[in-house]
């Protein structure tokens, strides 16, 4: 037995951990890119891209007329009026954990007070661009710090799940999001698929989820290919960052409330369909019917799916 | 620490000898981790309208302050008799009214005070007990004399503090502990659970379902209402937690409605119900009161105990004791001039420079004047106040509060400290051995409020 609330806090507080990381990861990305002068003529708008991703496009030209490298880090870092900047999502996420202190262990508690009061130390002023990798690095350690502490310490009961399913409901969104935006809006022309660029591209989509070398160890011998990046990044379950992992994880968790409950809803028939067709899926009735279409429906559903299990567990 | 002749006071003796050997470079590492510890697990309360430091720090204070048992076993039968006496005065205002037939109190002190819940007339909460949970603020005189300087019987805090000062001492001096038997508090969770437990609802069977309630993560005690529900394995409520339906109370959980018993509430009177106080309140429980009048939930601590804390009605205390219980009171109260009475008005608009003026509902070190540290300036203004609106003071001398040796920026120093002990009433009245000593971090100031920058430090009972 645990309160609605608690529920809804757990979730949120771990949504809101692993989009820190995802933050992280994209900032990271766009800061590569903008490293390599003129690599790539004609497409230095990888900030642009990196606002795209983070669906923090409209805020952000809300705010700003013009596109610059460090005001958008700036935007997506410390912005307080930014509610998916890095310091916006963490003062988030501890502010979920402190509500339910008492769902936590101390060690997850810990975890996330000090990633929180380490933050609230740095100054954006002091984050030049040379320190911008080491201050990104920090932020992907202090969220797998919390999870760490998450899976290390906490019991396999309700809070544990709850969790979980925040956890997995947001990666399974980050991970399409990145596939899709990434590939859609970066590459300009149709002539430009399968050119050093696209190649390049790739890579740079493998590297925000830290799969490009789990990428060549799985594929071995094939350069980067774009129906093996998105077989990689969509159907593999050995790849811990895919749709079908995060799917099956959520089912996992699912799984384990209603063996607590002795109780099956709607939700859990919902989210097993889903795993169960990117389990039986093929990369190429994919691409044929379109890899953005896909894409953009496996979004909304997974947003559906966050929805119905908030309404069905009583979130208020 | 001291006794008058300059000798170390027995309790102090360990301490003592332990202050001599405690380098400067020891004491401020211990200070620092004290700090880090508290700061890491969030040990913080917020102060409202201050951004910048929306949660803040308490100072601690590395060296503890020690009763010897017998001082404690006087204290405590003067708090207990104190306890008893206020609710059986709660019961007596919201019942038959003897003590104003008898002409103790005036009438319009009670009829007309704020605190006053007219809503609780004729309510008998389980076992009588009107407030649980008990803060009696305590200053010491000299050796042999304490007095109380308040009571509080609406919604103490600091007790998460009392419980994480030990816990932090054990850890930095595990070795002051061994050599001497300090009396333990670490079990009051689980008193104030069998407290909570034994004035659950008649009709309750079974184990009762307790919650805290909490007004949320921006109120200043935040943090002490996550560790009491925690520490006590009980849920943490907000009010959309919780709701009223076929005559009873529930919480809303991930499966069915849970039903509830007893609500440890840390939310003001005028907050717990839309319905029956503040209708623009959306913190608290619609329908809650209602349910609670007849009998189908414990509110811990009854609405409307605050007319027992008010500070009108403290200037009452000793003659309220005596009315209950037949004794003369064992702890005295702080002389206390009422500014509404003019004689009393006249001394106190003379003697402004050598007295603490508060106001009569205020806390929090808020809204007061004290005489021998303000400016001609402060006391002018403050003169003006007052006599546009005196029945809203109390005025009190300053008196010559003991002090303990405190850890200062220049060494070990004498500060001025009180006291507050938690004391619980359920089926029984249980005093934890230590409370909560507060310290006035500058030097000189007798002003130990957390909100203005006092500290806090281990209470220590020592054992026979």
């Amino acid at each position: 037995m645990m309160l609605g609330r608690t529920a809804a806090s757990l979730f949120w507080m771990s949504r809101y951990m692993e989009r820190a990381e995802n933050m992280a990861r994209l900032l990271e990305v766009g800061h590569r890119i903008s490293l390599m002068p003129g690599a790539i003529e004609g497409h230095r708008d990888e900030w642009r891209s990196t606002l795209l991703s983070a669906a923090s496009e409209q805020t952000y030209s809300n705010k700003f007329d013009t596109i610059t490298g460090p005001q958008v880090a700036d935007f997506l870092i410390f912005d307080e009026s930014n509610p998916s900047s890095i310091r916006s999502i963490i003062r988030t996420a501890r502010n979920n954990g402190r509500a339910v202190r008492t769902a936590l262990t101390r060690d997850v508690w810990e975890s996330i007070n000090t990633t929180w009061n380490e933050l609230v130390a740095v100054k954006a002023s002091e984050l030049t661009p040379d320190r911008l990798p080491v201050f990104l690095d920090w932020v992907k350690q202090r969220s797998m710090s919390f999870r760490g502490a998450v899976l290390g310490t906490m019991l396999r009961n309700e809070n544990y799940y709850f969790s979980q399913l925040g956890n997995f409901i947001e990666r399974a969104d980050n991970t399409a999001r990145i596939l899709d935006v990434k590939y859609f809006i970066l590459l300009p022309k149709p002539s430009d698929v399968g050119s050093d660029i696209d190649t390049h591209q790739w890579g740079q989509i493998l590297r925000s989820v830290s799969a490009h070398r789990a990428y060549r160890w799985f594929y071995r011998n094939s350069g980067y290919k774009p129906w093996l990046v998105a077989e990689f990044l969509i159907l593999r379950e050995e790849m811990p960052r895919s749709l079908l992992f995060s799917s099956a994880w959520i089912c996992t968790a699912l799984a384990g409330l209603s063996a607590l409950h002795s109780k099956r809803y709607s939700v859990h028939d919902q989210a097993e369909e889903t795993r169960d067709r990117l389990r039986n899926g093929r990369m190429e009735d994919i691409f044929q019917s379109g890899l953005h279409e896909y894409l953009q429906h496996f979004i909304l559903s997974n947003n559906q799916l966050s929805r119905d299990i908030g309404a069905t567990y009583n979130f208020p | 620490m001291q006794d008058k002749g300059g000798q170390v006071r027995s309790p102090y003796l360990r301490v003592g000898d332990w202050l001599k050997t405690l380098t400067r470079k020891d004491a401020e590492r211990a200070r620092q981790e004290a700090e880090n510890r508290f700061r890491r697990q969030g040990i913080t309360f917020a102060v409202y309208g201050d951004e910048e430091a929306a949660e803040r720090l308490i100072p601690f204070d590395i060296i503890p302050r020690v009763f010897a048992a017998s001082e404690w076993r006087r204290l405590s039968a003067g708090i207990e008799q104190r306890v008893r006496a206020l609710n059986a005065f709660i019961h007596d205002i919201y019942h038959r009214q003897e003590i104003l037939r008898a002409g103790r109190i005036p009438a319009s002190v009670i009829v007309q005070n704020a605190a006053f819940v007219p809503e609780m007339m004729g309510v008998d909460p389980a076992r009588g007990i009107y407030a649980h949970i008990i803060g009696i603020d305590i200053v010491r005189i000299s050796e042999n004399e304490f007095y109380v300087l308040e009571d509080n019987c609406r919604t103490p805090s600091g007790v998460s503090y009392m419980l994480e000062d030990r816990e932090t001492m054990m850890h930095l001096f595990p070795e002051l502990f061994a050599h001497q038997r300090v009396a333990p508090v670490e079990n009051y969770p689980s008193l104030l659970r069998k407290t909570l437990e034994s004035v659950a609802p008649a009709a309750c069977d079974g184990e009762p379902t307790i919650v805290v309630l909490t007004p949320g993560i921006h109120n200043s005690a935040f943090f002490e209402h996550a560790f009491l529900a925690d520490e006590m394995g009980a849920e943490l409520c907000e009010g959309d937690d919780l709701f009223v339906m076929d005559g009873a109370l529930y919480m809303r959980t991930t499966q069915e409605p849970k039903r509830v018993d007893v609500v440890y509430r840390r939310i003001d009177d005028a907050f717990l119900d839309p319905l029956t106080f503040r209708p623009d309140s959306s913190i608290g429980v619609p329908g809650l009161f209602d349910l609670y009048r007849a009998g189908k939930v414990t509110i811990v601590n009854a609405p409307g105990t605050g007319i027992a804390d008010d500070k009108s009605i403290y200037t009452y205390l000793p003659d309220v004791i005596e009315f209950y219980t037949g004794e003369k009171p064992l702890l005295k109260n702080v002389p206390t001039w009422r500014c509404s009475d003019t004689q009393s008005l006249t001394y106190v608009l003379e003697h402004l420079h050598e007295l603490v003026v508060k106001e009569v509902h205020g806390s929090g070190g808020y809204g007061m004047l004290v005489g021998p540290t303000s400016s001609k300036k402060e006391i002018e203004q403050f003169r003006a106040r007052l006599k546009a609106n005196p029945a809203n003071y109390i005025a009190q001398p300053t008196l010559a509060l003991s002090a303990v040796p405190t850890y200062t920026a220049s060494g070990v120093a004498p500060r001025h400290v009180d006291l507050r002990p938690f004391v619980l009433s359920g089926d029984r009245v249980r005093i934890t051995p230590g409370g909560l000593t507060r310290v006035a971090l500058k030097k000189g100031s007798l002003v130990v409020n957390s909100s203005q920058g006092g500290g806090t430090k281990d209470t220590w009972v020592l054992e026979d």
